[in-house]
């Protein structure tokens, strides 16, 4: 029977991080040069933007519902949190400007990748995994039809794009959470809380979030479509890359979430 | 002497340690229904999915129409796949378009025939595999054998001088098995394809065959015609061929290596 030493444990833990990876960018680039015979030149663009649209309505449109409640919650949860310490100070007209910071900057993005990981990302690696066993992929690939342009390529566009809908949606749906309890529960006026949002919440701020809105949804998307298309061992191949998904994605969010907030910070932005 | 479509020459393949095929050649010839036989585990999907390009070859070369699979670009190999069909064991339809799109999919994506044009051509693959009547619903709604049958459909979209298929008769009954057969000799007729066939169904294979080949532990061991293999004196093709119950692939799983794999490999 093999032992394995801690050593042998860390190196091998090191080297599958790293082969993973390297995986991903080696099928982000292989998307990155299938957009363009995916969407605008030769035949792939027939078929190309109506299977865009339909991811698109399957990963953004069917989960608004979902992110717009969620991060609704984490508003009222985040107003009902500070405002017991807020008051110590006299501050409690403070919640507005971190609400509407927190959930531009961090949050609403943060928050809705994290929903959509376990909406569409799972969603995906089980759909891509099932074809995976079932020899679709390879019945692609026989056919001449590059599994990257035809099924990636639209799903990882379609998630990064949708991705930056939802951080808006998110955003927004935060402030309503956090006015809602305002003004129902802590007596803030509406006005106020909206006045003060405005006037903490700079343009940098929003724009900072889309753009790791975007970086989330990408990033999702490939560890969504890798894991599914690199499924072995039948239905619990399927199930063991959909849960990974879930795992290594938020991990993974989590990490660049960190590494955004620290590049940022040392920025000054 | 007949044309070669497709030479397997001192093919290789490696997985691991275990050699799957070792150094086999064989010749098939244009026209013909060549059947590769083999137990589970022989390696004959593996030599299929090395003649389709989806398995790299570790060692020697496989010829398709004198070309080198080899030495194909990536270009080159999909230029080569347009011009083969290949039926797989599951039929591998696309479970979210209905029969009619999974046979109209290689034509939108490969030529630039109209729409009109497109649909004509997907009632005549339909109609060939008779399911015409049946494309507009989704792979989820019809039986295993004719997922298999609109799998040969899409096989055939882009009018293929190779077909090939993977284990056609697996899962179905013996009746639905015998249509897919006739149908696999119809094509091999009507259109004049080369057709290789990977099975382990002894009543498919004799139906079908032009030529048998036996593939055991990633060799050649016997080849020629069905009634040659019927006759065959070889104990092992015996066995193969009429399913007995002694013989030299029974006797080989008896005296594995039992006694290692009890004390050996748990120390």
């Amino acid at each position: 029977m093999r032992r394995f030493s801690p050593v042998t444990v860390l190196g091998s833990f090191s080297v599958a991080v790293i082969e993973f990876l390297g995986s991903l960018g080696l099928l982000l680039k292989e998307t990155s040069l299938m957009i363009q015979p995916a969407l605008f030149t030769g035949r792939g663009k027939r078929l190309g933007w109506r299977n865009l649209w339909f991811q698109m309505v399957r990963v953004g449109v069917k989960s608004i519902g979902i992110v717009s409640l969620v991060v609704f919650c984490i508003g009222a949860i985040l107003s009902l949190q500070m405002e017991p310490i807020l008051r110590q100070y006299s501050a409690t007209d403070k919640i507005a400007d971190i609400i509407g910071v927190a959930m531009f900057r961090e949050l609403g993005p943060l928050v809705a990748a994290i929903t959509l990981t376990g909406f569409a990302g799972a969603s995906i690696a089980a759909e891509l995994g099932t074809m995976q066993v079932s020899e679709e992929i390879e019945a692609l690939e026989s056919q001449a039809i590059s599994p990257v342009r035809f099924l990636v390529v639209p799903r990882v566009l379609a998630t990064t794009v949708m991705m930056v809908c939802l951080a808006i949606v998110a955003d927004l749906m935060g402030v309503l959470g956090g006015l809602f309890v305002s003004t129902s529960i802590l007596g803030i006026s509406a006005e106020s809380y909206l006045r003060a949002t405005f006037s903490a919440v700079e343009m940098k701020d929003f724009l900072g979030g889309l753009f790791k809105a975007a970086v989330f949804g990408c990033v999702l998307s490939l560890i969504a479509c890798h894991l599914g298309m690199t499924v072995k061992g039948g239905a619990e191949g399927v199930g063991t890359a959909t849960t990974k998904t879930v795992v290594y994605t938020i991990v993974a969010l989590t990490f660049i979430d960190l590494g955004f907030t620290a590049t940022f910070y040392y920025l000054g932005l | 002497m007949p044309d070669i479509a497709i030479k397997v020459s001192k093919a290789t393949k490696i997985f691991g340690s275990r050699t799957v095929l070792d150094a086999i050649d064989l010749d098939i010839y244009r026209g013909e229904t060549l059947v590769i036989l083999g137990g589970s585990g022989s390696g004959k999907s593996t030599l299929l999915r090395m003649m389709i390009g989806s398995v790299p070859i570790d060692g020697g070369d496989i010829l398709v129409h004198g070309k080198s699979l080899c030495d194909m670009s990536r270009t080159d190999l999909n230029e080569y796949r347009k011009s083969i069909g290949v039926l797989f064991q599951s039929g591998a339809l696309y479970n979210s378009m209905t029969i009619a799109d999974n046979v109209a999919l290689p034509l939108r994506e490969h030529t630039d025939l109209p729409e009109e044009t497109i649909e004509l051509m997907v009632k005549i693959k339909l109609e060939l595999v008779g399911l015409r009547e049946h494309a507009t619903k989704l792979p989820s709604e019809i039986s295993g054998g004719m997922k298999k049958r609109a799998g040969l459909a899409r096989a055939l979209a882009l009018d293929p001088s190779i077909l090939f298929y993977d284990e056609p008769s697996a899962g179905l009954d013996p009746v639905t098995s015998a249509e897919i057969d006739e149908l696999i000799i119809k094509l091999n007729k009507l259109l004049g394809v080369t057709s290789v066939v990977v099975t382990h169904e002894m009543d498919s294979a004799f139906r079908i065959a032009d030529r048998m080949v036996l593939l055991d532990r990633g060799k050649f061991v016997a080849s020629g015609t069905p009634e040659q293999m019927k006759k065959s004196t070889d104990p092992l093709v015996r066995q193969f061929v009429y399913g007995l119950i002694d013989g030299p692939l029974t006797e080989r799983k008896r005296t594995g290596a039992y006694e290692s794999d009890l004390l050996m490999d748990n120390i």
